[in-house]
């Protein structure tokens, strides 16, 4: 680590906000995985961490690195890209998991989507 | 050219991938990366059944700047929503939208987008993809709301695609 | 590092634990199973967030492998229990 290179004080500021502000994204997303009185209520807000959360922390990361090692250093960027791509594909199947099983134990959620039916126009 | 490049795309996007996981463009680098980015896709060409037509690149960078912005915008109402979950609930409601798009690769995209943009979950599609299931967490008018979901994310996904 | 950054850093990490066991309150409390599995996924999310920010901390690089490796790990972990939920058998 170089000691050598003080870091300036806007970009200080501009870390340390977007650090706050992923974390309290991931915060509010807490807040609401354990507020939320339904389960698909709940699917909606651990997108809050996986989205914006996770590209405040990256942009942060970047920002941070790159001024330390004065040359640009993305590759913290994968990881919200990553997530991108992997999140949908647990949610999906979790979405679907959910409707299965409520199905199957006869609560109140809509019927299986088949074709023709629920065309609406 | 086909036969050594079967998926280009993919081959420029594993070869970035390398160098940005690495850290370096040295020259031993460069060479692993590109022998990655060119081999990857040919052993993996048998095991897909078809290839995406990828058209329009402008239409394309319209919509990752559009989702972008959809994703920023949707996150703090779903952030507001949960703030205030106690006096007023969301109006979640599930919503049946008629689909007009067909390609595989355009519903893969669009299951991205509907699961990555908070406050709209893609729950389930049916068998001959004419009808959606979404599940949405504040949900105000539904007439509106399809409108809008054909008009921003199907349209130009079927430019794209189709 | 100055003052302002390492108490910003302190902090998130504080306000990430703060939502870690948040989301350890739905692990626990369920009620059904695809609240729990949900509730993990959110877990390891933060945890890989977590790692981002501790690299920040200490100014290395090796906690974003770290980052890397939970969030395949993750993926994987929850695809599978997501898929034994949909069907009783992971792999058929």
């Amino acid at each position: 680590m170089n000691e050598a290179i003080v870091l300036p004080f806007w970009l200080e500021l501009l870390v340390s906000t977007l650090l706050l502000l992923g974390s309290l994204f991931a915060l509010i997303g807490a807040i609401g995985l354990v507020r939320l009185k339904d389960f698909f209520q709940r699917m909606h807000p651990p997108a809050l961490a996986s989205t914006i959360g996770a590209w405040c922390v990256a942009a942060a990361s970047i920002l941070y690195f790159s001024v330390l090692k004065q040359s640009p250093v993305l590759h913290a960027w994968l990881i919200p890209i990553l997530l991108s791509i992997t999140v949908p594909v647990t949610t999906l199947l979790l979405a679907r998991a959910a409707l299965f099983r409520k199905r199957t134990s006869g609560e109140h959620v809509p019927e299986e989507v088949s074709s023709g039916r629920d065309r609406g126009n | 050219m086909s036969r050594l490049f079967p998926a280009p795309l993919l081959s420029v996007a594993l070869f970035v991938l390398w160098l940005l996981l690495n850290l370096s463009v040295s020259p031993g680098n460069l060479l692993l990366g590109a022998v990655l980015g060119i081999l990857a896709p040919i052993l993996m060409a048998p095991l897909r059944p078809q290839h995406a037509h990828v058209r329009r690149p402008w239409a394309i960078a319209k919509l990752i700047g559009r989702v972008g912005l959809d994703v920023i915008h949707s996150n703090l109402l779903v952030a507001r929503g949960v703030l205030r979950a106690g006096s007023t609930p969301p109006r979640s409601a599930f919503v049946h939208i008629p689909l007009d798009l067909r390609d595989a690769h355009g519903l893969a995209a669009l299951s991205m987008i509907t699961t990555v943009v908070p406050g709209t979950v893609w729950s389930e599609l049916a068998l001959d993809r004419s009808v959606l299931l979404l599940h949405v967490f504040d949900l105000e008018d539904e007439k509106a709301f399809i409108e809008h979901f054909k008009h921003t994310y199907e349209r130009p996904l079927r430019e794209i695609f189709e | 590092m100055s003052g302002l950054l390492a108490y910003a850093v302190l902090a998130s990490l504080f306000i990430f634990a703060i939502a870690m066991g948040l989301a350890l309150i739905r692990v626990f409390r369920g009620p059904s199973a695809q609240d729990r599995v949900l509730a993990l996924d959110y877990l390891y999310i933060l945890g890989m967030l977590m790692m981002l920010v501790l690299g920040i901390r200490y100014a290395s690089d090796t906690y974003f492998e770290g980052a890397l490796l939970i969030a395949l790990f993750g993926f994987v972990g929850s695809f599978a229990l997501a898929k034994f939920l949909l069907r009783g058998e992971v792999i058929e």
